[in-house]
Protein backbone atom coordinates (compact mmCIF):
# COMPACT_ATOMS: atom_id res chain seq x y z
CA UNK A 1 0.00 0.00 0.00
CA UNK A 2 2.76 2.35 1.03
CA UNK A 3 3.81 2.00 -2.66
CA UNK A 4 0.90 3.29 -3.82
CA UNK A 5 0.93 5.98 -1.50
CA UNK A 6 4.11 7.56 -1.25
CA UNK A 7 4.48 7.96 -5.14
CA UNK A 8 0.90 8.48 -5.78
CA UNK A 9 2.24 11.83 -7.91
CA UNK A 10 4.41 10.15 -9.71
CA UNK A 11 1.69 6.44 -10.66
CA UNK A 12 -0.77 9.59 -11.42
CA UNK A 13 1.41 10.80 -14.07
CA UNK A 14 2.43 7.52 -15.70
CA UNK A 15 -1.26 6.56 -15.34
CA UNK A 16 -2.22 9.77 -17.39
CA UNK A 17 0.78 8.91 -20.03
CA UNK A 18 -0.27 5.52 -20.84
CA UNK A 19 -4.34 6.66 -21.09
CA UNK A 20 -3.00 9.94 -23.44
CA UNK A 21 -0.58 7.03 -25.55
CA UNK A 22 -3.59 5.00 -25.78
CA UNK A 23 -6.14 7.23 -26.90
CA UNK A 24 -4.28 9.49 -29.28
CA UNK A 25 -2.57 6.08 -31.15
CA UNK A 26 -6.47 4.52 -31.04
CA UNK A 27 -7.92 7.48 -32.72
CA UNK A 28 -5.06 7.15 -35.47
CA UNK A 29 -5.02 3.74 -35.65
CA UNK A 30 -9.20 3.64 -36.43
CA UNK A 31 -8.65 6.16 -39.00
CA UNK A 32 -6.00 4.71 -40.70
CA UNK A 33 -6.68 0.99 -40.32
CA UNK A 34 -10.49 2.13 -41.92
CA UNK A 35 -8.49 4.17 -44.72
CA UNK A 36 -5.82 0.67 -45.26
CA UNK A 37 -9.21 -1.34 -45.16
CA UNK A 38 -11.16 1.07 -48.02
CA UNK A 39 -7.86 0.66 -49.97
CA UNK A 40 -7.70 -3.22 -49.57
CA UNK A 41 -11.41 -3.52 -50.65
CA UNK A 42 -11.12 -0.88 -53.43
CA UNK A 43 -11.22 -1.91 -57.55
CA UNK A 44 -7.85 -0.28 -58.07
CA UNK A 45 -4.97 -2.95 -58.13
CA UNK A 46 -2.01 -0.80 -57.21
CA UNK A 47 -3.97 0.65 -53.28
CA UNK A 48 -5.09 -3.28 -53.06
CA UNK A 49 -0.94 -4.15 -53.33
CA UNK A 50 -0.32 -1.17 -51.08
CA UNK A 51 -3.29 -2.25 -48.72
CA UNK A 52 -2.08 -5.78 -48.40
CA UNK A 53 2.08 -4.99 -48.42
CA UNK A 54 1.13 -2.03 -45.04
CA UNK A 55 -1.03 -5.13 -43.29
CA UNK A 56 1.82 -8.08 -43.76
CA UNK A 57 5.03 -5.88 -43.07
CA UNK A 58 3.53 -4.90 -40.29
CA UNK A 59 1.68 -7.57 -38.51
CA UNK A 60 4.75 -9.36 -38.82
CA UNK A 61 7.54 -6.84 -37.48
CA UNK A 62 7.76 -6.89 -33.74
CA UNK A 63 6.59 -4.03 -32.24
CA UNK A 64 9.88 -3.66 -30.40
CA UNK A 65 11.35 -3.21 -33.50
CA UNK A 66 8.60 -0.32 -34.43
CA UNK A 67 9.82 1.47 -31.42
CA UNK A 68 13.47 0.95 -32.27
CA UNK A 69 13.09 2.26 -35.62
CA UNK A 70 10.63 5.72 -34.66
CA UNK A 71 12.85 6.04 -31.76
CA UNK A 72 16.50 5.95 -33.54
CA UNK A 73 15.31 6.23 -37.56
CA UNK A 74 12.83 8.57 -37.92
CA UNK A 75 14.73 11.28 -35.91
CA UNK A 76 17.59 10.52 -38.96
CA UNK A 77 15.11 11.00 -41.63
CA UNK A 78 14.09 14.60 -41.14
CA UNK A 79 11.43 13.87 -37.93
CA UNK A 80 14.24 15.07 -35.36
CA UNK A 81 11.98 17.84 -34.35
CA UNK A 82 9.13 15.22 -33.19
CA UNK A 83 9.25 14.16 -29.10
CA UNK A 84 9.74 10.57 -28.21
CA UNK A 85 5.59 10.47 -27.47
CA UNK A 86 4.51 11.48 -31.08
CA UNK A 87 6.84 9.12 -32.47
CA UNK A 88 5.74 6.67 -29.92
CA UNK A 89 2.22 7.23 -30.62
CA UNK A 90 3.10 7.24 -34.43
CA UNK A 91 4.77 3.42 -34.28
CA UNK A 92 1.61 2.30 -32.04
CA UNK A 93 -0.78 3.70 -34.42
CA UNK A 94 0.47 1.98 -37.43
CA UNK A 95 1.17 -1.35 -35.99
CA UNK A 96 -2.56 -1.33 -34.73
CA UNK A 97 -3.96 0.15 -38.20
CA UNK A 98 -2.47 -3.03 -39.53
CA UNK A 99 -4.80 -5.38 -37.18
CA UNK A 100 -7.87 -3.00 -37.42
CA UNK A 101 -7.49 -3.12 -41.59
CA UNK A 102 -7.87 -6.27 -40.96
CA UNK A 103 -11.02 -6.73 -38.64
CA UNK A 104 -12.58 -3.73 -40.62
CA UNK A 105 -12.41 -5.69 -43.79
CA UNK A 106 -13.31 -9.14 -42.79
CA UNK A 107 -16.27 -7.23 -41.49
CA UNK A 108 -17.20 -5.82 -44.46
CA UNK A 109 -17.02 -9.48 -46.11
CA UNK A 110 -19.27 -10.82 -43.78
CA UNK A 111 -22.40 -8.56 -44.69
CA UNK A 112 -24.27 -10.90 -47.26
CA UNK A 113 -23.72 -10.27 -50.68
CA UNK A 114 -27.70 -10.13 -51.20
CA UNK A 115 -27.47 -7.05 -48.81
CA UNK A 116 -25.37 -4.74 -51.66
CA UNK A 117 -27.43 -6.35 -54.53
CA UNK A 118 -30.93 -5.64 -53.29
CA UNK A 119 -29.51 -2.11 -52.41
CA UNK A 120 -28.29 -1.57 -55.80
CA UNK A 121 -31.47 -2.52 -57.70
CA UNK A 122 -33.25 -0.05 -55.35
CA UNK A 123 -31.06 2.04 -57.33
CA UNK A 124 -29.23 3.22 -54.27
CA UNK A 125 -25.63 5.16 -55.50
CA UNK A 126 -22.25 4.09 -53.94
CA UNK A 127 -21.84 5.91 -51.79
CA UNK A 128 -25.80 5.39 -50.46
CA UNK A 129 -24.84 1.41 -50.25
CA UNK A 130 -22.26 1.96 -48.47
CA UNK A 131 -23.96 4.76 -45.78
CA UNK A 132 -27.09 2.84 -45.08
CA UNK A 133 -26.86 -0.70 -45.86
CA UNK A 134 -23.33 -2.02 -45.49
CA UNK A 135 -21.59 -0.12 -42.53
CA UNK A 136 -24.28 -0.45 -40.03
CA UNK A 137 -24.16 -4.11 -41.14
CA UNK A 138 -20.83 -4.18 -40.92
CA UNK A 139 -20.11 -1.95 -37.79
CA UNK A 140 -21.52 -4.80 -35.57
CA UNK A 141 -19.74 -7.29 -36.33
CA UNK A 142 -17.03 -5.51 -36.03
CA UNK A 143 -17.33 -3.22 -32.87
CA UNK A 144 -16.19 -6.58 -30.52
CA UNK A 145 -12.61 -7.31 -32.35
CA UNK A 146 -11.87 -3.75 -32.37
CA UNK A 147 -12.50 -3.90 -28.61
CA UNK A 148 -10.07 -6.33 -28.19
CA UNK A 149 -7.65 -4.64 -30.44
CA UNK A 150 -7.73 -1.37 -28.07
CA UNK A 151 -7.31 -3.09 -25.25
CA UNK A 152 -4.36 -4.74 -26.65
CA UNK A 153 -3.56 -2.02 -27.86
CA UNK A 154 -3.09 -0.74 -24.14
CA UNK A 155 -0.75 -3.32 -23.06
CA UNK A 156 1.22 -3.15 -25.96
CA UNK A 157 2.26 0.80 -25.05
CA UNK A 158 3.93 -0.35 -22.10
CA UNK A 159 6.74 -0.98 -24.49
CA UNK A 160 6.92 3.04 -24.83
CA UNK A 161 8.54 3.13 -21.44
CA UNK A 162 11.22 1.43 -22.95
CA UNK A 163 12.18 4.00 -25.10
CA UNK A 164 11.71 6.95 -23.05
CA UNK A 165 8.31 7.89 -23.36
CA UNK A 166 6.50 8.62 -19.90
CA UNK A 167 4.01 5.92 -18.68
CA UNK A 168 3.32 3.05 -16.42
CA UNK A 169 6.21 1.00 -17.28
CA UNK A 170 8.55 3.71 -16.44
CA UNK A 171 6.81 3.56 -13.40
CA UNK A 172 7.36 0.04 -12.53
CA UNK A 173 11.42 1.10 -13.73
CA UNK A 174 11.55 3.67 -11.81
CA UNK A 175 10.49 2.64 -8.12
CA UNK A 176 12.12 -0.75 -9.10
CA UNK A 177 15.84 1.00 -9.44
CA UNK A 178 14.18 3.19 -6.30
CA UNK A 179 14.33 -0.33 -4.62
CA UNK A 180 10.86 -0.76 -3.47
CA UNK A 181 9.36 -4.39 -3.77
CA UNK A 182 8.88 -4.88 -7.24
CA UNK A 183 6.13 -7.31 -7.05
CA UNK A 184 3.98 -4.82 -4.85
CA UNK A 185 4.65 -2.08 -7.54
CA UNK A 186 3.94 -4.86 -10.19
CA UNK A 187 0.68 -5.18 -8.26
CA UNK A 188 -0.41 -1.68 -8.36
CA UNK A 189 1.26 -0.90 -12.30
CA UNK A 190 -1.36 -3.88 -12.95
CA UNK A 191 -4.28 -2.53 -11.18
CA UNK A 192 -3.55 0.94 -12.90
CA UNK A 193 -3.78 -1.38 -16.65
CA UNK A 194 -6.76 -3.14 -15.35
CA UNK A 195 -8.48 0.49 -14.73
CA UNK A 196 -7.68 1.05 -18.24
CA UNK A 197 -8.78 -2.53 -20.38
CA UNK A 198 -12.12 -2.56 -18.03
CA UNK A 199 -13.00 1.15 -19.01
CA UNK A 200 -12.54 0.12 -22.61
CA UNK A 201 -13.95 -3.37 -22.35
CA UNK A 202 -17.42 -1.35 -20.56
CA UNK A 203 -17.89 1.46 -23.42
CA UNK A 204 -17.66 -1.31 -25.97
CA UNK A 205 -20.30 -3.87 -24.36
CA UNK A 206 -22.55 -0.38 -24.04
CA UNK A 207 -21.69 0.57 -28.08
CA UNK A 208 -22.85 -3.53 -28.66
CA UNK A 209 -26.17 -3.30 -26.79
CA UNK A 210 -27.16 -0.18 -28.27
CA UNK A 211 -26.14 -1.08 -31.51
CA UNK A 212 -27.43 -4.54 -31.31
CA UNK A 213 -30.67 -5.30 -33.49
CA UNK A 214 -33.58 -7.84 -31.77
CA UNK A 215 -33.37 -10.59 -34.87
CA UNK B 1 -13.27 -8.94 -58.13
CA UNK B 2 -16.31 -9.60 -60.58
CA UNK B 3 -19.05 -10.00 -57.48
CA UNK B 4 -18.40 -8.01 -54.45
CA UNK B 5 -20.10 -6.69 -51.43
CA UNK B 6 -19.08 -3.00 -52.36
CA UNK B 7 -19.77 -2.49 -56.11
CA UNK B 8 -20.73 -4.41 -59.09
CA UNK B 9 -18.63 -5.64 -62.25
CA UNK B 10 -17.11 -2.27 -63.19
CA UNK B 11 -18.79 -1.45 -66.73
CA UNK B 12 -16.60 0.95 -69.50
CA UNK B 13 -16.85 3.97 -67.73
CA UNK B 14 -15.80 2.78 -64.28
CA UNK B 15 -12.75 0.86 -65.74
CA UNK B 16 -11.60 4.13 -67.67
CA UNK B 17 -11.72 6.10 -63.88
CA UNK B 18 -10.17 2.57 -62.12
CA UNK B 19 -7.24 2.42 -64.32
CA UNK B 20 -6.54 6.50 -63.80
CA UNK B 21 -6.65 6.23 -60.39
CA UNK B 22 -4.57 3.09 -59.97
CA UNK B 23 -1.66 5.05 -62.36
CA UNK B 24 -2.02 8.07 -60.10
CA UNK B 25 -1.95 5.33 -56.86
CA UNK B 26 1.20 3.76 -58.38
CA UNK B 27 2.97 7.40 -59.06
CA UNK B 28 1.95 8.13 -55.70
CA UNK B 29 3.22 5.09 -54.09
CA UNK B 30 6.21 5.53 -56.42
CA UNK B 31 7.10 8.86 -55.39
CA UNK B 32 7.07 7.72 -51.64
CA UNK B 33 9.59 5.11 -52.03
CA UNK B 34 11.53 7.80 -54.35
CA UNK B 35 11.01 9.72 -51.55
CA UNK B 36 12.28 7.27 -48.73
CA UNK B 37 15.42 6.42 -50.57
CA UNK B 38 16.55 9.98 -51.21
CA UNK B 39 16.33 10.67 -47.40
CA UNK B 40 18.49 7.66 -46.66
CA UNK B 41 20.80 8.58 -48.87
CA UNK B 42 20.85 12.67 -48.48
CA UNK B 43 21.17 11.40 -45.11
CA UNK B 44 24.69 9.39 -46.02
CA UNK B 45 23.04 5.95 -45.42
CA UNK B 46 24.33 4.04 -48.30
CA UNK B 47 27.62 5.02 -47.69
CA UNK B 48 30.12 2.23 -48.23
CA UNK B 49 32.08 2.69 -44.46
CA UNK B 50 28.57 2.30 -43.05
CA UNK B 51 27.98 -1.32 -44.35
CA UNK B 52 31.46 -2.06 -44.10
CA UNK B 53 31.16 -3.93 -40.62
CA UNK B 54 28.06 -6.00 -41.47
CA UNK B 55 31.32 -7.64 -43.84
CA UNK B 56 33.46 -8.60 -41.04
CA UNK B 57 32.87 -12.67 -40.05
CA UNK B 58 32.80 -11.76 -36.76
CA UNK B 59 29.93 -9.33 -36.73
CA UNK B 60 28.11 -11.90 -39.01
CA UNK B 61 28.81 -14.35 -36.43
CA UNK B 62 27.45 -12.17 -33.44
CA UNK B 63 24.23 -11.16 -35.67
CA UNK B 64 23.93 -15.18 -36.20
CA UNK B 65 24.27 -15.94 -32.03
CA UNK B 66 21.51 -12.77 -31.61
CA UNK B 67 19.17 -15.26 -33.36
CA UNK B 68 19.92 -18.43 -32.20
CA UNK B 69 19.56 -16.74 -29.07
CA UNK B 70 15.61 -15.35 -30.24
CA UNK B 71 15.10 -18.93 -31.43
CA UNK B 72 16.49 -20.24 -28.20
CA UNK B 73 13.52 -17.65 -26.16
CA UNK B 74 11.03 -18.62 -28.82
CA UNK B 75 11.50 -22.43 -28.41
CA UNK B 76 11.37 -22.89 -25.13
CA UNK B 77 8.46 -20.44 -24.27
CA UNK B 78 6.46 -22.22 -27.05
CA UNK B 79 7.00 -25.90 -25.71
CA UNK B 80 6.10 -24.17 -21.96
CA UNK B 81 2.93 -22.18 -23.49
CA UNK B 82 2.15 -25.07 -24.76
CA UNK B 83 2.23 -27.15 -21.93
CA UNK B 84 0.52 -24.63 -19.62
CA UNK B 85 -1.97 -23.55 -22.04
CA UNK B 86 -3.09 -27.51 -22.03
CA UNK B 87 -2.61 -27.29 -18.35
CA UNK B 88 -4.86 -24.84 -17.76
CA UNK B 89 -7.60 -25.94 -20.37
CA UNK B 90 -7.87 -28.85 -18.48
CA UNK B 91 -8.38 -26.85 -15.28
CA UNK B 92 -11.30 -24.58 -17.25
CA UNK B 93 -12.79 -27.67 -18.58
CA UNK B 94 -12.69 -29.66 -15.08
CA UNK B 95 -15.78 -31.03 -13.59
CA UNK B 96 -14.40 -29.73 -10.55
CA UNK B 97 -15.52 -26.48 -9.62
CA UNK B 98 -12.86 -24.89 -7.47
CA UNK B 99 -10.35 -26.35 -10.06
CA UNK B 100 -12.35 -24.44 -13.01
CA UNK B 101 -12.05 -21.39 -10.64
CA UNK B 102 -8.13 -21.47 -10.18
CA UNK B 103 -7.38 -21.84 -13.67
CA UNK B 104 -10.55 -19.40 -15.02
CA UNK B 105 -8.80 -16.66 -12.42
CA UNK B 106 -4.98 -18.05 -13.94
CA UNK B 107 -6.05 -17.42 -17.36
CA UNK B 108 -7.78 -14.08 -17.54
CA UNK B 109 -5.21 -12.46 -14.36
CA UNK B 110 -2.09 -13.20 -17.14
CA UNK B 111 -4.42 -12.50 -20.42
CA UNK B 112 -5.00 -9.01 -19.27
CA UNK B 113 -1.42 -8.12 -18.31
CA UNK B 114 0.61 -6.31 -20.29
CA UNK B 115 3.67 -8.83 -20.78
CA UNK B 116 6.43 -6.18 -20.55
CA UNK B 117 5.21 -5.56 -17.01
CA UNK B 118 5.26 -9.15 -16.15
CA UNK B 119 8.96 -9.38 -17.38
CA UNK B 120 10.54 -6.68 -15.86
CA UNK B 121 9.36 -7.53 -12.67
CA UNK B 122 10.00 -11.24 -13.34
CA UNK B 123 13.30 -9.47 -14.23
CA UNK B 124 14.15 -7.47 -11.53
CA UNK B 125 12.44 -9.66 -8.59
CA UNK B 126 13.82 -13.47 -9.32
CA UNK B 127 16.36 -13.34 -12.40
CA UNK B 128 18.63 -10.64 -12.27
CA UNK B 129 21.18 -12.65 -13.72
CA UNK B 130 19.13 -14.73 -16.45
CA UNK B 131 16.71 -12.56 -18.46
CA UNK B 132 16.56 -15.46 -20.50
CA UNK B 133 14.28 -17.26 -17.87
CA UNK B 134 12.32 -14.02 -17.08
CA UNK B 135 11.80 -13.76 -21.21
CA UNK B 136 10.96 -17.31 -21.40
CA UNK B 137 8.47 -17.67 -18.05
CA UNK B 138 6.95 -14.38 -18.82
CA UNK B 139 6.12 -15.57 -22.44
CA UNK B 140 5.40 -18.71 -20.80
CA UNK B 141 2.45 -16.73 -18.69
CA UNK B 142 0.75 -14.43 -20.93
CA UNK B 143 1.15 -17.15 -24.29
CA UNK B 144 0.34 -20.03 -22.42
CA UNK B 145 -3.17 -18.17 -21.12
CA UNK B 146 -3.92 -17.23 -24.96
CA UNK B 147 -3.34 -20.95 -25.91
CA UNK B 148 -5.11 -22.26 -22.69
CA UNK B 149 -8.56 -20.07 -24.01
CA UNK B 150 -7.65 -21.72 -28.04
CA UNK B 151 -7.51 -25.06 -26.82
CA UNK B 152 -11.01 -24.52 -24.62
CA UNK B 153 -12.42 -22.87 -27.30
CA UNK B 154 -11.42 -25.86 -29.72
CA UNK B 155 -12.84 -28.05 -27.81
CA UNK B 156 -16.08 -26.54 -27.36
CA UNK B 157 -16.03 -26.21 -30.83
CA UNK B 158 -16.32 -29.95 -31.27
CA UNK B 159 -20.28 -30.69 -31.87
CA UNK B 160 -21.84 -31.93 -28.55
CA UNK B 161 -23.19 -35.12 -30.48
CA UNK B 162 -19.56 -36.57 -30.44
CA UNK B 163 -19.38 -36.32 -26.68
CA UNK B 164 -22.53 -37.54 -25.90
CA UNK B 165 -22.19 -40.54 -28.32
CA UNK B 166 -18.36 -41.23 -26.68
CA UNK B 167 -20.07 -41.24 -22.93
CA UNK B 168 -22.97 -43.27 -24.71
CA UNK B 169 -20.51 -46.36 -25.73
CA UNK B 170 -18.90 -46.37 -22.01
CA UNK B 171 -15.96 -44.06 -22.57
CA UNK B 172 -14.36 -42.51 -19.42
CA UNK B 173 -13.97 -38.47 -19.13
CA UNK B 174 -10.97 -38.92 -19.94
CA UNK B 175 -11.19 -41.36 -22.76
CA UNK B 176 -13.60 -39.02 -24.61
CA UNK B 177 -11.40 -35.97 -23.89
CA UNK B 178 -8.18 -37.55 -25.65
CA UNK B 179 -9.72 -40.14 -28.36
CA UNK B 180 -12.99 -38.15 -29.27
CA UNK B 181 -12.64 -34.60 -28.49
CA UNK B 182 -8.96 -33.85 -28.78
CA UNK B 183 -8.21 -35.26 -32.37
CA UNK B 184 -11.38 -33.21 -33.90
CA UNK B 185 -10.05 -30.18 -32.34
CA UNK B 186 -6.51 -30.34 -33.27
CA UNK B 187 -7.85 -29.53 -36.37
CA UNK B 188 -9.63 -26.45 -36.44
CA UNK B 189 -7.50 -25.08 -33.88
CA UNK B 190 -3.77 -25.38 -35.42
CA UNK B 191 -4.02 -22.45 -37.36
CA UNK B 192 -4.64 -20.24 -34.24
CA UNK B 193 -2.20 -21.80 -32.41
CA UNK B 194 -0.08 -21.25 -35.07
CA UNK B 195 -1.14 -17.93 -34.84
CA UNK B 196 -0.14 -17.46 -31.32
CA UNK B 197 3.28 -18.77 -32.09
CA UNK B 198 3.82 -15.95 -34.52
CA UNK B 199 2.79 -13.30 -31.32
CA UNK B 200 5.27 -15.56 -28.80
CA UNK B 201 7.98 -15.15 -31.42
CA UNK B 202 7.38 -11.12 -32.36
CA UNK B 203 7.47 -10.87 -28.13
CA UNK B 204 10.86 -12.55 -27.64
CA UNK B 205 12.37 -9.11 -28.68
CA UNK B 206 11.22 -7.38 -25.63
CA UNK B 207 14.11 -9.54 -24.32
CA UNK B 208 15.71 -6.35 -25.88
CA UNK B 209 14.30 -4.27 -23.17
CA UNK B 210 15.74 -6.24 -20.15
CA UNK B 211 19.27 -6.95 -22.03
CA UNK B 212 18.70 -10.00 -22.93
CA UNK B 213 21.10 -10.59 -26.17
CA UNK B 214 18.75 -11.65 -28.81
CA UNK B 215 18.66 -10.44 -32.48
CA UNK B 216 17.66 -6.81 -31.52
CA UNK B 217 19.82 -6.65 -28.41
CA UNK B 218 23.17 -7.60 -30.70
CA UNK B 219 22.14 -5.72 -33.51
CA UNK B 220 21.76 -2.35 -31.47
CA UNK B 221 25.21 -3.48 -29.33
CA UNK B 222 26.54 -3.66 -32.84
CA UNK B 223 25.73 -0.49 -34.35
CA UNK B 224 26.41 1.64 -30.89
CA UNK B 225 29.89 0.27 -30.84
CA UNK B 226 31.19 0.59 -35.27
CA UNK B 227 32.06 3.76 -36.67
CA UNK B 228 29.57 6.02 -37.89
CA UNK B 229 26.39 4.65 -35.88
CA UNK B 230 24.85 2.88 -38.60
CA UNK B 231 21.72 1.90 -37.00
CA UNK B 232 19.73 2.02 -40.50
CA UNK B 233 22.10 -0.33 -41.91
CA UNK B 234 21.72 -2.58 -38.80
CA UNK B 235 17.80 -2.54 -39.01
CA UNK B 236 17.39 -2.72 -42.67
CA UNK B 237 19.48 -6.32 -41.93
CA UNK B 238 17.73 -7.27 -38.90
CA UNK B 239 14.13 -6.18 -39.80
CA UNK B 240 14.19 -8.67 -42.87
CA UNK B 241 15.25 -11.65 -40.20
CA UNK B 242 12.27 -11.02 -38.18
CA UNK B 243 9.28 -10.44 -40.54
CA UNK B 244 10.79 -13.57 -42.87
CA UNK B 245 10.36 -15.38 -39.44
CA UNK B 246 6.82 -14.28 -38.95
CA UNK B 247 5.84 -14.66 -42.29
CA UNK B 248 7.01 -17.91 -42.70
CA UNK B 249 5.29 -19.18 -39.55
CA UNK B 250 2.09 -17.53 -40.70
CA UNK B 251 2.54 -19.03 -44.04
CA UNK B 252 2.14 -22.17 -42.32
CA UNK B 253 -0.91 -21.35 -40.78
CA UNK B 254 -2.62 -20.57 -44.00
CA UNK B 255 -1.49 -23.64 -45.14
CA UNK B 256 -2.84 -25.88 -42.48
CA UNK B 257 -5.83 -23.69 -42.65
CA UNK B 258 -6.68 -23.97 -46.31
CA UNK B 259 -5.65 -27.61 -45.74
CA UNK B 260 -8.23 -28.13 -43.14
CA UNK B 261 -11.06 -26.52 -45.06
CA UNK B 262 -10.73 -28.59 -48.25
CA UNK B 263 -11.07 -31.94 -46.20
CA UNK B 264 -14.22 -33.53 -46.75
CA UNK B 265 -13.88 -36.04 -44.22
CA UNK B 266 -16.74 -35.16 -41.73
CA UNK B 267 -17.51 -31.29 -40.51
CA UNK B 268 -14.67 -29.69 -38.74
CA UNK B 269 -16.02 -27.64 -35.93
CA UNK B 270 -15.96 -24.07 -37.02
CA UNK B 271 -13.33 -22.04 -36.29
CA UNK B 272 -15.50 -18.66 -36.11
CA UNK B 273 -15.21 -18.78 -31.98
CA UNK B 274 -11.32 -19.77 -32.13
CA UNK B 275 -10.86 -16.65 -34.25
CA UNK B 276 -12.61 -14.44 -31.96
CA UNK B 277 -9.96 -15.49 -29.19
CA UNK B 278 -7.20 -15.14 -31.16
CA UNK B 279 -8.62 -11.64 -31.80
CA UNK B 280 -7.95 -10.57 -28.39
CA UNK B 281 -4.40 -12.06 -28.22
CA UNK B 282 -2.81 -9.62 -30.89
Amino acid sequence: MNVLLDNFALFREGFLGTVELTALSGAIALVLGVIMAAFRVSPVPPLRAFGTVWVTLLRNTPLTLLFFIAALVLPRLGLNTWSFFRLAVLALSCYTSAFICEAVRSGINTVPLGQAEAARSLGMTFTQTLRLIILPQATRTVLPPIGSLLIALTKNSAIAGGFSVFELFSVQKTLGEEGYNIFAIFIWVAVAYLIITLFISAVFRLLETRLAVAR
Amino acid sequence: MSANVLFDAPGPRARVRNRVVGALAALAILALLWFVYRRLDDSGQFASYLWEPFQYTDIQQRIVDGLVATLKAFALAAVFSLVLGAALAAGRLSDHAPVRWVATVVVEFFRAMPLLIMIFALYVGVFTSAPLWALVIGLTLYNGSVQAEIFRAGINAVPKGQREAAYAIGLRKTQVMVFVLIPQATRAMLPSIISQLVVTLKDTSLGYIITYEELLYTGNLIAKNSAGFPFIPMIIIVAPIYILMCLALSALANWIERRGRRSRKGAPPKAGDIKAVEAAAE
